[in-house]
Parts: structure tokens; C-alpha cells; sequence
């Protein structure tokens, strides 16, 4: 069986200035959030403690606010996650005390209140290491999107590398921006899934580059726009099945992979999705706003044309 | 026609082979196990001790599935292996009874832990399963800074103290020493001196830059460490450090602890099981002190104690009891170092370093006690223990060695011993982590599920899509799992969750070369080829985008791995690896079962592929 029976080429470019449009005011919402609003980063980058814990029965999240409350060590969170019975609770760094002391103590109260509480992990960073992390962070999204581009602009051409990063830079800012608008946890798994993304959804716009560049030598008559359109129309049954079937990896991750992996999973079903929009409307537009030509892909593959010509 | 040369063939059935073997250890499960490791750093586990262990179960009737010794650097430790838990509960008090009857002052850490069952022939082969991280497996992790500047302050001090000395004995008069927390100022009336004690102090102590400065009569020499020096310093303390930290987590009785260096100055400290984090803590911060002091010999010689009794463990078990005098000589903070050395007849020693106000307490005890015994003693846990006793002979300072009938390895020990007493610097601890172990198991079961259940939904749909090449993609692809698992197992690197999660996105994006060759193949059937062209056509086309799109993707995957950390980096060992095993099992292996399916058929009339559809049909 065959899903997709394309009778002719689909006019892919017809909608790329409407398309577009969305996603340059996506994009700018997306950048105003996270300047304006920022992203609620997890304790590894603001350093603090994170304690979770788990009740026998319900818990009672006022008691433990009050309880909390009266420690006066400022802003804290008290929070469900998971179940109503498990309880997160995220502490500032205390001036004078170790995590472990902080954690003891939260503990002791708590245990005075209900006995039954179970002590399930403690986390604590150092301010210092929170900065280092986010400045690694930003210096390896930085690598990728360089070594990408070099790599691109090797196999490619420069226009193509241009196109494919500014996609995928778009992709990640709107997941990012994602993160900031619903106040989701942004922890460093969930870098490692943005930088995943980022290699992912070059790797999209590349496969259909590929195709561009091929059918520009079949296609000898036939102008950009048609060119784009056909490699697009040849290439989106293996763009659907393939993201298809990553994501069921990523949903089953999501669904059954607990709370230790829900935002991991998540910004990665997010990632995906927008690198399939990316890369089919977003990233072969712009390289057609860039003024792609025949000459620019051909010429550069001379000798490759000749032993790929097919009899 | 579609056939691979034999070598091909070989090749893969070799990879398969080498991956079956390395994959398996992970799937035989773990099984009880009783650990005994030394409590004190003057105790050593041997195989002697392994007999006695054997013994101390036979004796009692215990039935073990099993006794090992491992040796790793200075730490080794006796397993033996139980068929339940209650036989392991039960033997492990015997063996703690017999080992230490009075659980005052234990010599052994006895604890329980868990063994693998690998068979003993892969082993051998150094097939092993993988290490399970700790949010897999429940515990506390420390990450540690180490203040160098500390450990350089304290070696200017030392070397502050040395200039001095070495002044006085040359007889080389300087108006003053100053050491600021970067370097050493020396001042001079004359430029002569200068010139001389500078000639001195560059011959003697070579760690030193010299620089000269100031005019007049008020000349100085302004003395810094070279880079070599303040690195080899640093190098040394967080080695120190290292040692001691060993040292006090062989005390939890803890099994795996890892502790380990990270970056330039900082140490990743892993309990795993442990959950006290109170109690871990206060061990890792807690100082073992030595000190010095002169032996009560009219005591000694009258069999009586002293104002205080030590016990001293010599060659053989044989524990004496010592007795020593009331005053301490010196103590621990006085100390700057110790090293294994040789002595001037070439015969192994330990040589010892002490500061200043140490050295002027030496040699004033020396100078009246030549001929006569001191004892170097280490406290642990409060309680005292004699780690060497030697003979004075001579008068000496800051600046002394033990000779002795010494091996090369016990004088390495020794100094570690002198060490271990003190940190080099000190540290801090500026992350923490506890993991209990439900949440351990827990996350284990849920990684696994969702990796399950995703690719079993994958593998559905690849072969009601496409038939008996989704077939051969299912198993290109189950190959390919086993390669990843098998050299994350070869490279014995630690599986965490998001390394679960980055196998399981490794599958999701292996599918993609699958449907990339397959649909090629669907594409060229549609223009008209014949099947055994459709097949050549599909995967030679398909592979030069397999390559750029994996190419890309293996870029971000090595970004990661330099610039990640701690779970980060663990995802992307996995995720770079997984690309590499990808390209590997969806374009050799799945061409290779091709090949064998439809390559030799001359009159291939069609492939299972699925439904190709043409237009206009």
C-alpha cells in the first residue's frame, strides 16, 4: 500500500510568503518572550537546591507552603508533579548553609507534620556552576551552528547553508520560546534536546537540498520555484514517515517515560514538528529569496554530475 | 545482480559476533554479594585474606556461589557471591564477627552489594555490562571545588621558609622576607648580595622565577612560581586530595564509589546506594590528623604503658602495643608533604616535609633525643595508630627522611599514609545530588518501556508498510541496537536516563536512513526499473543523503560531547554513537540480507517492498 498518491507536483512555494509571514511573527513573539519574560531554568543553571518528595496519601501543599514559609529563606516553589502524592519543592541558595542542612531541616519539619514522608532526591548547585553550564550551553549552540554551516557551504553551496541555519535557528528559537511562553521547566536535558533538534532539522532541510540539486540537473528547463516544488513533492512521504516514526519514539518517551524525561520529550516532540514545517516551507523559501540558481549547484558538482548521470 | 563479495559477508558476520558477545553481559542480571574492603589505611587485603574469608564461611556452613579478588590501584577488595539475599544477610554479620570480634575499632569494611553474573569467559574477554549511573541506580553525588590557591599559598609558605634557611646557612644577610599570596619578596642592602643569594636561590630551589627590583639601597628580589610549578603544585594537591577522599569513602563501606577528577580542579565524588547524606558528608569532611611524638622507651623497656598506648601493625599481622610520651612534637597542619625517595645508599625512604614552626620544633627535639625512637601517628576516627617508628640520627629540621629495610612499594605507601593525614587544600562542595533507590528503578523501568514501546509501534508500521523490506529494516534496525549497546558496554560507559532517551531517539532517527533506501527503492520501481536495478539505484542514491543528513546531525552530537556536562555529555556519547552504528546496520547490514533474499535471483520478477503506486495507473 502507498499513503501518499501524488498525482502531480504539490505547489509547495505558492504558500511560502503567507508561511513565512506566520513564522517571522511567531518567531518575533517567540524572541519577545524570551527577552521580556526569560525561561524558568531549572536549579542546574541558577544554582539552589531542589528536594523531591513522596507522601503515602495526598499531600497537603499549604501545609508544607506554611511550613516553608516560616524558614524565611525567600522565594521558594511547592509544587505537584507526577502524582498528587509526590511534591517538589525548589529552595534559593542560603547564605551560611549547605544544601544538606537546608534539606535536613525541610526534612525534619516535615516529617514532623506527617511521618510517613519519604525523602526522593535532592539536588543542589552552586551558583558558580549554573553560570559555567549556561555559558557552555550558549558556546555549544554556537559549534554547531558553525560547524553546520562550514559543512554545508562545503557540500552545498553558501545560499543553502545560509538557508538551512536560519530554518533550524527559527525551529530552535521557537522551541525555546515555547519554554518560555507555557513556563516549562528548562533544564540541561532539555538543552541537549534543543542542540538534538538543531542537528535533526538540518539534517531535514539537507535531504531535500539533496533532492533540489538533483532535480536541478534532470530538470534542465524547468525554473526554481518548480525545481523546489518537485524535490519538496518527491521527498514528503519519507519527510512524514520518517518523522512519523521518530515520533512515536518521542511520544512513548513523553507518555511513558515518566517525569525525569517529560520536558526532555517534550521539546523534542516540538522540536520535530517544527523542523518538518522548517525545513519544507521555511528553509527552501529562503534559499529561493536568496536567488538560488541552476549554476550555483551545478557547476559546483561538475564532476559528480557525470558519474551520477542515470541511463 | 545484487551479490556482496564474501569479505562483506565476513566483515558483518564478525561485527554481529563482537556485538552479540559484548552485548550480552548486560542481560544476566546481578546476584548478592558481600563485599570486604580495608577500613583503615594501614590494613591490607590480600588473597591470604580471601582463604581466610573461604574459611570463615566453610566453618560456618554457608554455601557461596563464588570468591574474587579485585585489585584496583591501592584499593583492593575480597567479593564473594551468594545464590539469595538471606544467605548474603546472614554471612555477611558472620564474616564481620569473625573478621573484627570487637566492633569498636573495625580493620574491615564489610558491605553488601550486588555482583554480576557474567560468566567467567566473558569476563575474560573484558565484556562487562554497563555501569548504570546513579539516577539509575539511586545514591549521592558530591561535586567538589578544590581551593588552589590555597595549595599554592601553602607551598610558598614552605618555600619561604626554605629561602630563609638556606640564607642563614650561607651566611647571606637579607634585610627581610615577605610572602605575598603570589609570590616571595626578599630585600637587600647591596647589590652584591643580591647577586649571590640570587646564584644560591636559583641553584637550590628550582621552582622559582627570579625577578630583581627596587633601586638604591632597598633592593629586592621579587620570587614567583614558574607555570611548570604552580601546576605540578596543583596536580599534586587535587592527587592528595583524591587519595584522601578514597580513604574516607572506604570508610562508608560503600561498593563502586567513583572519585574522580573534573576539569582542573574539581572532584566528582559518587556514592552509589548510599542515602545518609548527613553521614557521607560529615565523612568526607572530616580531617584524619597525624602526629608526631617522641616513644616512652623507660615505659617500653618496663612493659608499661605510657601516658598514652598506640597499636602498630607490622609485617605479618603482628599488632605491638607502643607506648609514647605525653607531648606531641608535631602535628598534622605543620606538615607540607611526604614522598617516596631514595636514600644516599640508594636504599628506599620516605622523605618528609614540614613547615617552618615544625622544623624549629624538630630540630630542638632532635638536637637532645639523637639515638632515641619517634613514632609517626595516625588518628582516624579518634583512635590512634603508630604507621611508623623510627630511630633518630642526627639533628635535623624541616626537612627529614625514614630509612629503613623499606620496599619501593611500602615507601610509596607510607608517604600516601603521611598524607593521607591532611587535604592538600581545601574543598568545597558546590553541587549535591541524592537519588533513592525506588526513583533508581523506577527510571530504569520507564526507560526501558518507552523505548520498547516506541519501536515495537516502528517496527509495526515498517512492516505493514513495507512489507519484507520494513522486515529487513526491523532487523537492520535490531542490529543496530545491539552494536550501540555492545560498544557503550565495550567503552564501559555509564548509562543514564538520558542516555535510555538518547538510544531510543538513535532508534527514531536509524528509521530515517531505512525509509530514505526504501522509498528510493519504491521510486525507482515507479520509473520503470527492473527490481534488481531498483535495488542497486535505491541504495547507491539513497547513501550520499544518508551521509550529509547524518553527517550534520553527528556535528551537533560532538558539540555536545566538548561542551556538555554530567547528563548532557551522557546523552551524547550515546547519540553520536547511535549515528555511527546507524549508518553502519541500515546500509551494510539491511543491503547485505537484501542481497541474500533477492541478489542471486537472475529473473527477479518483483520485491516486496510494498504497494508501489504509479500515477495515472
Amino acid at each position: 500500500m502507498e499513503f501518499f498518491r501524488i498525482h502531480r507536483t504539490i505547489p509547495f512555494m505558492r504558500y511560502s510568503l503567507l508561511l513565512n509571514t506566520i513564522s517571522l511573527i511567531s518567531f518575533l513573539v517567540a524572541v519577545g518572550f524570551l527577552v521580556f519574560r526569560g525561561l524558568s531554568l531549572s536549579v542546574e543553571f541558577t544554582g539552589g537546591t531542589v528536594m523531591e518528595v513522596s507522601y503515602q496519601q495526598g499531600a497537603n501543599l499549604e501545609q508544607i507552603r506554611e511550613a516553608i514559609e516560616k524558614k524565611g529563606w525567600g522565594e521558594f516553589q511547592v509544587q505537584n508533579f507526577g502524582t498528587s502524592r509526590d511534591v517538589m519543592i525548589r529552595l534559593p541558595v542560603e547564605k551560611g548553609y549547605t544544601s544538606g542542612q537546608q534539606a535536613d531541616r525541610v526534612m525534619q519539619t516535615l516529617k514532623a507534620q506527617d511521618p510517613t514522608v519519604e525523602l526522593r532526591r535532592v539536588e543542589f548547585v552552586g551558583p558558580q556552576v549554573g553560570e559555567e553550564l549556561a555559558h557552555d550551553g550558549l558556546l555549544a549552540l554556537l559549534m554547531v551552528v558553525i560547524g553546520i554551516m562550514i559543512y554545508l557551504a562545503f557540500r552545498f553551496e553558501w545560499k543553502f547553508a545560509l538557508a538551512a541555519i536560519i530554518a533550524n535557528l527559527h525551529d530552535v528559537i521557537l522551541v525555546i520560546g515555547m519554554f518560555s511562553i507555557f513556563g516549562w521547566e528548562f533544564s540541561l536535558p532539555v538543552l541537549a534536546a534543543v542542540l538534538a533538534v538543531l542537528g535533526y532539522s538540518v539534517n531535514e532541510s539537507v535531504i531535500i537540498f539533496d533532492r533540489v540539486r538533483e532535480h536541478f540537473k534532470k530538470m534542465r528547463r524547468a525554473s526554481t520555484v518548480e525545481v523546489i516544488d518537485s524535490a519538496i513533492t518527491a521527498t514528503i512521504s519519507r519527510t512524514i514517515i520518517t518523522h512519523g516514526s521518530t515520533l512515536c519514539m518521542t511520544l512513548a518517551m513523553l507518555f511513558f517515560g515518566g517525569p525525569a524525561l517529560h520536558y526532555f520529550a517534550l521539546a523534542l516532540t516540538i522540536g520535530i514538528l517544527f523542523g518538518v514545517y522548517s525545513s519544507v516551507f521555511v528553509a527552501a523559501a529562503i534559499a529561493m529569496y536568496l536567488g538560488v540558481k541552476r549554476e550555483d549547484l551545478v557547476k559546483a558538482v561538475k564532476k559528480e554530475d557525470e558519474q551520477a548521470v542515470v541511463p | 545482480m545484487n551479490r556482496y563479495p564474501l569479505w562483506k559477508y565476513i566483515v558483518i558476520v564478525v561485527a554481529l559476533l563482537i556485538g552479540a558477545t559484548y552485548m550480552l553481559p548486560n542481560f544476566f542480571g546481578e546476584s548478592p554479594a558481600v563485599q570486604v574492603s580495608s577500613a583503615k589505611s594501614t590494613v591490607k587485603v590480600d588473597p591470604a585474606l580471601m582463604t581466610r574469608v573461604e574459611e570463615i564461611l566453610k566453618n560456618a556452613k554457608f554455601e557461596h556461589a563464588g570468591l574474587y579478588f579485585d585489585q584496583v590501584g591501592l584499593n583492593s577488595t575480597i567479593r564473594v557471591r551468594f545464590r539469595d539475599a538471606d544467605t548474603q544477610l546472614a554471612a555477611k554479620d558472620v564474616i564481620q564477627k569473625a573478621l573484627d570480634p570487637s566492633q569498636e575499632d573495625p580493620a574491615y569494611v564489610v558491605a553488601l552489594n550486588l555482583v554480576s553474573n557474567t560468566p567467567r569467559w566473558l569476563q575474560s574477554l573484558r565484556a562487562l555490562p554497563m555501569y548504570l549511573g546513579l539516577d539509575l541506580r539511586g545514591g549521592v553525588h558530591f561535586l567538589m571545588q578544590v581551593d588552589m590557591r590555597a595549595a599554592v599559598d601553602k607551598r610558598l609558605d614552605t618555600l619561604a621558609s626554605d629561602i630563609r634557611t638556606l640564607l642563614r646557612e650561607k651566611n647571606i644577610r637579607h634585610v627581610g622576607i615577605n610572602k605575598t599570596p603570589t609570590s616571595i619578596e626578599i630585600k637587600f642592602r647591596d647589590a652584591e648580595t643580591r647577586t649571590k643569594a640570587e646564584d644560591e636561590i636559583r641553584g637550590q630551589v628550582r621552582e622559582l622565577t627570579l625577578k630583581e627590583e627596587g633601586a638604591g639601597d632597598s633592593l629586592s628580589i621579587i620570587a614567583t612560581l614558574s607555570p611548570a610549578a604552580q601546576k605540578d603544585i596543583q596536580d599534586n594537591a587535587l592527587k592528595q586530595n583524591i587519595t584522601t577522599l578514597h580513604n574516607r569513602v572506604n570508610e562508608l563501606g560503600v561498593a563502586e564509589p567513583v572519585i574522580q577528577q573534573q576539569g582542573a580542579d574539581r572532584i566528582v565524588v559518587q556514592l552509589p546506594g548510599v542515602q545518609d547524606v548527613a553521614r557521607a558528608k560529615q565523612i568526607l569532611g572530616r580531617t584524619a590528623t597525624l602526629e608526631i611524638r617522641m616513644v616512652d622507651q623507660e615505659a617500653m623497656a618496663a612493659g608499661l604503658p605510657g601516658a598514652i598506648t598506640v597499636p602498630e601493625r607490622k609485617a605479618g599481622g603482628v599488632v605491638t602495643q607502643t607506648p609514647l610520651k605525653r607531648e606531641v612534637v608535631v602535628t598534622g597542619n605543620q606538615l607540607n608533604g611526604a614522598s617516596a625517595t631514595l636514600d644516599q645508599n640508594q636504599r628506599p625512604a620516605v622523605s618528609v616535609r614540614l613547615d617552618e614552626a615544625g622544623g624549629r620544633a624538630m630540630r630542638a627535639v632532635t638536637r637532645d633525643n639523637i639515638g632515641k625512637l619517634m613514632a609517626i601517628v595516625l588518628y582516624e576516627k579518634g583512635k590512634g595508630e603508630a604507621i611508623s617508628v623510627a630511630r633518630i640520627q642526627g639533628e635535623f629540621g624541616n626537612q627529614f627522611q625514614i630509612t629503613g629495610s623499606f620496599t619501593v612499594q611500602e615507601t610509596s605507601d607510607l608517604a600516601l599514609l603521611i598524607r593521607s593525614g591532611s587535604l592538600a587544600a581545601p574543598m568545597e562542595i558546590i553541587e549535591e545530588r541524592t537519588i533513592g533507590p525506588s526513583l533508581g528503578k523506577e527510571n530504569i523501568e520507564r526507560g526501558f518501556r518507552s523505548t520498547l514501546y516506541g519501536f515495537t509501534a516502528i517496527a509495526a508500521f515498517m512492516i505493514f508498510y513495507y512489507r519484507v523490506f520494513g522486515l529487513i529494516s526491523v532487523a537492520a534496525l535490531t542490529v543496530n541496537v545491539m552494536l550501540l549497546i555492545a560498544l557503550l558496554s565495550m567503552l564501559q560507559a555509564t548509562m543514564t536516563l538520558p542516555g535510555i532517551a538518547a538510544v531510543a531517539l538513535a532508534l527514531g532517527m536509524a528509521i530515517d536512513s531505512n525509509v530514505l533506501i526504501n522509498e528510493r527503492v519504491r521510486e525507482e520501481l515507479r520509473n520503470g526499473r527492473t527490481p534488481q536495478q531498483a535495488i542497486t539505484e535505491g541504495y547507491e542514491k539513497a547513501f550520499a543523503t544518508i551521509l550529509d543528513s547524518n553527517v550534520t546531525t553527528l556535528i551537533a552530537g560532538i558539540a555536545l560531547l566538548t561542551f556538555g556536562s554530567g547528563p548532557v555529555r551522557g546523552f551524547a556519547i550515546v547519540h553520536s554513537l547511535g549515528i555511527l552504528t546507524s549508518i553502519f546496520s541500515a546500509v551494510f547490514v539491511s543491503r547485505a540480507i537484501v542481497n541474500l533474499v533477492y541478489g542471486s535471483r537472475k529473473k527477479l520478477q518483483s520485491i516486496s517492498v510494498g504497494q508501489v503506486w504509479k500515477p495515472g495507473a
